[in-house]
């Protein structure tokens, strides 16, 4: 993998970190891309920046359902997931909840 | 079909069928990992459940995301309700609360779940 794209690569990662972390205010954000194992795989767009994995702790999920959980992060997270994201899986947690 | 029709036509579909789940792929040949994982969920609780394949029409696989506001798949209806996604789906699995969720509403289905 070349040089451009490894930065591309850094690049979609923190902008995910940086909405994430601005509109949600995580107290943990791990955001992992796991784009390599997917690569070549059919329909995968092979951009180094399609797959990704993320757990967001964060205060604003405190008595919301799974489903507006994920709302609230796919709302953040829209243009990229019209875009450059091919798929994503969350786990969004309260504070007070089991997470690892 | 014109975007009103594929509204339509999936309000149809999940006020038809008790369990309905739209994925990449049929319930037998998934062809995404993620549709798998639901349907494989779907089979370990002996769910009678119908599968809308996405990719055989453009237009149904941009019309889902619409109707649910929801910006992927695979997606789970449970009379007429959205579930949720594979990741949703799973954690509901585990928690044995997709199990209770489908006694609640009536639909047959092994009570059982993943945490022994």
């Amino acid at each position: 993998m070349s040089n451009t794209n490894n930065m591309s690569q850094n690049s979609v990662e923190e902008q995910i970190r940086r909405k994430l972390m601005v509109n949600l205010h995580p107290i943990r954000l791990d955001i992992v891309n796991d784009s390599e194992r997917h690569a070549g795989h059919r329909s995968s767009p092979g951009t180094g920046n399609s797959h990704f994995q993320i757990l967001i702790v964060s205060p604003v999920f405190e008595g919301k359902s799974r489903v507006d959980r994920h709302r609230l992060v796919n709302d953040v997270l829209k243009d990229e997931l019209a875009g450059t994201i091919h798929a994503l899986g969350l786990k969004a947690y309260a504070p007070d909840e089991p997470h690892s | 079909m014109s975007e009103q029709e594929v509204q339509d036509w999936i309000r149809k579909q999940i006020a038809e069928s008790d369990v309905v789940v739209f994925m990449k792929g049929t319930k037998k040949v998934p062809q995404c990992g993620f549709s798998g994982q639901v349907a494989q969920i779907m089979d370990y609780l002996g769910v009678d459940y119908q599968d809308i394949n996405v990719l055989d029409d453009m237009s149904v696989r941009d019309g889902i995301k619409k109707f649910t506001n929801w910006p992927t798949i695979p997606q789970v209806y449970v009379k007429g309700e959205f579930v949720g996604g594979c990741d949703i789906v799973r954690e509901m699995f585990q928690a044995g609360e997709l199990s209770q969720l489908l006694t609640e509403k009536g639909i047959s289905h092994n009570k059982t779940n993943m945490t022994a």
